[in-house]
């Protein structure tokens, strides 16, 4: 056989030896090892695939208990207004401002501690990337923002930033600070214990904290369909931390494997994948990302086609795809019409553990987005029939309080 | 005695009829099994053909006929329950038999020795 693991294998091999120099770690690397983790390049850093559990338990285990990501991998900084000092009033209108220009989501209105889900655009309304922002917590912050993006992106990111807000405000990347995410019902509970009243803390909401004397931000928020927190913690303190998550017995260490077939069940895009910079968030059927205001006042890159998108709907549409059968269909897969003819692609599919088949998602022409529709998939030559259906595959189950 | 291809597929001779699958090696690196596709019975491969196709959650792969000949049997177990693949890869979760149309092919294939090495050193 060629076994597909064995070619991963091989390109982690050959990443070793090519990338040896260029390769990152993250501030856990070494705790990785010590857990027995297969590691493998992606987005630059040597990261962990999957631990001793294998990808289907730690899913499961994710959805059952609680699970613990390291995503220091990804880009974290934050965006000062130059324009009025920190803290002072209509810092934050500043500062939101000044970040619309670049992204469809309504910043202006985010309360203190607040997060958003949005994106970065470029000309034709094309995303360059999805991120985070969070509106510092604290008043004296205000004119400050919190980004989380992806780590490959980061670069490109945090140039577009800069250079588009030039003279209006200041990008520092946080790069001594490591990320961690804890996902799964079991999640609070464990947090709380170490960190007193995150139980009760509301979902899209940070606080900055304290945990044995580290300073850590709290982000009830995740990237699995459970309910679950982000904490960025300075990266001499990460281990540690990491280390007393896991020390608890419904916390096991969860890979990138996991990650992924855990946020594709929960219907959630792969930066790279799902969206893409020919891609808007209105084809993406991410509009929720675009505020309600925004729509109609537009300043953002590419407005008028999102705008004529929203109005007249968009030419092709990404849906959730259930194959028929158990055979997964996987990212390139081609979608047609019962008819035979070319309506899509797959961008993301496998084989979800939770929903125990095959899921995927992709892009169809809108004619053929409705729910219920019947496609076909090209599987290794075979056609085989598929649904669309709504997504997620496996309900959110986010604090709601 | 087992023989061993170089893309992990083994076979093992059982009276007149040859018994395949992927070696124990090949299934702890897919990780957890989620689907089997068989060959029908009756169909003829050539050494080298694709002939079933084994996915974990990871990734998909093709296996290939380790020697010519005609499909006897499918094991329709793995189909139904492809998890057995991790379980006993070598042994009841064995893919299809093969009557072999020039048994001499096996001389060219790995003894356990020979692949045990092998998979060391890739």
């Amino acid at each position: 056989m060629t076994a597909g693991a064995a070619a991963v294998k091989a390109a982690a091999v050959m990443g070793h030896m090519l990338m040896a120099d260029a390769l990152r770690t993250t501030p856990l690397h070494a705790l990785h090892q010590r857990l027995g983790a297969k590691m493998a390049p992606f987005a630059g850093y040597d990261m962990p695939v999957q631990y001793r559990l294998g990808v289907l338990k730690e899913h499961l285990h994710t959805r059952e208990k609680a699970g613990l990501f390291d995503v220091s991998h990804m880009g974290q900084a934050f965006l000062t207004t130059t324009e009025v000092e920190k803290g002072a009033d209509g810092a934050h209108e500043k500062i939101a401002d000044a970040i619309e220009t670049l992204v469809p989501g309504e910043i202006r209105k985010l309360k203190r501690g607040g997060m958003r889900y949005s994106v970065l655009l470029n000309d034709a309304g094309g995303i360059v990337d999805d991120l985070m922002i969070t509106r510092a917590a604290m008043a004296e912050g205000d004119g400050v923002l919190f980004l989380v993006v992806n780590a490959a992106c980061k670069e490109n990111d945090y140039r577009l930033i800069e250079e588009t807000l030039e003279g209006r405000a200041r990008l520092d990347p946080l790069d001594d600070r490591a990320l961690l995410a804890l996902q799964g019902p079991a999640a609070a509970g464990v947090l709380n214990a170490m960190i007193p009243g995150v139980a009760d803390q509301k979902f899209m909401s940070m606080r900055p904290l304290e945990w044995d004397g580290a300073f850590v931000l709290v982000s009830r928020c995740g990237y699995t369909g459970e309910d679950g927190f982000e904490i960025s913690i300075e990266a001499k303190n990460a281990e540690r931390f990491a280390e007393a998550l896991l020390a608890h017995p419904d916390v096991a260490p969860i890979g990138l494997g996991a990650r992924d077939s855990l946020r594709l069940e929960a219907g959630l895009c792969l930066y790279g994948h799902d969206l893409t910079p020919e891609t808007t968030p209105v084809e993406g059927n991410i509009a929720f990302a675009i505020g309600k205001r925004r729509r109609t006042e537009g300043g953002f890159p590419g407005a008028s086609i999102i705008q004529r998108q929203l109005g007249d709907g968009p030419q092709r549409l990404r849906v959730g795809l259930e194959p028929e059968g158990r055979a997964p269909a996987r990212e390139g897969t081609e979608i047609l019409s019962t008819d035979g003819a070319a309506i899509g692609r797959v961008t993301s599919g496998g084989f979800g553990p939770t929903c125990e088949g095959p899921v995927a998602m992709g892009y169809v022409d809108a004619s053929h987005a409705a729910t219920g529709g019947e496609v076909h998939l090209v599987v290794r030559g075979k056609t085989l029939p598929a649904r669309v259906v709504d997504m997620p595959f496996t309900p959110h189950r986010y604090f709601r309080g | 005695m087992t023989k061993y291809t170089n893309d992990h597929e083994f076979v093992r001779e059982d009276g007149d009829v040859y018994v395949v699958g992927i070696s124990k090696h090949a299934a702890e690196q897919l990780g957890d099994v989620v689907f089997v596709e068989l060959p029908e019975i009756g169909k003829s491969f050539s050494k080298g053909d694709d002939m079933a196709v084994v996915e974990s959650v990871k990734a998909a792969s093709d296996v290939y006929a380790p020697i010519s000949g005609e499909i006897v049997a499918a094991n329709a177990a793995i189909v139904d329950e492809p998890a057995k693949v991790n379980e006993d890869p070598e042994g009841s979760a064995w893919f299809v038999k093969i009557k072999a149309s020039d048994p001499a092919e096996l001389d060219a294939l790995m003894d356990e020795a020979a692949y045990t090495a092998f998979t060391v050193e890739s």
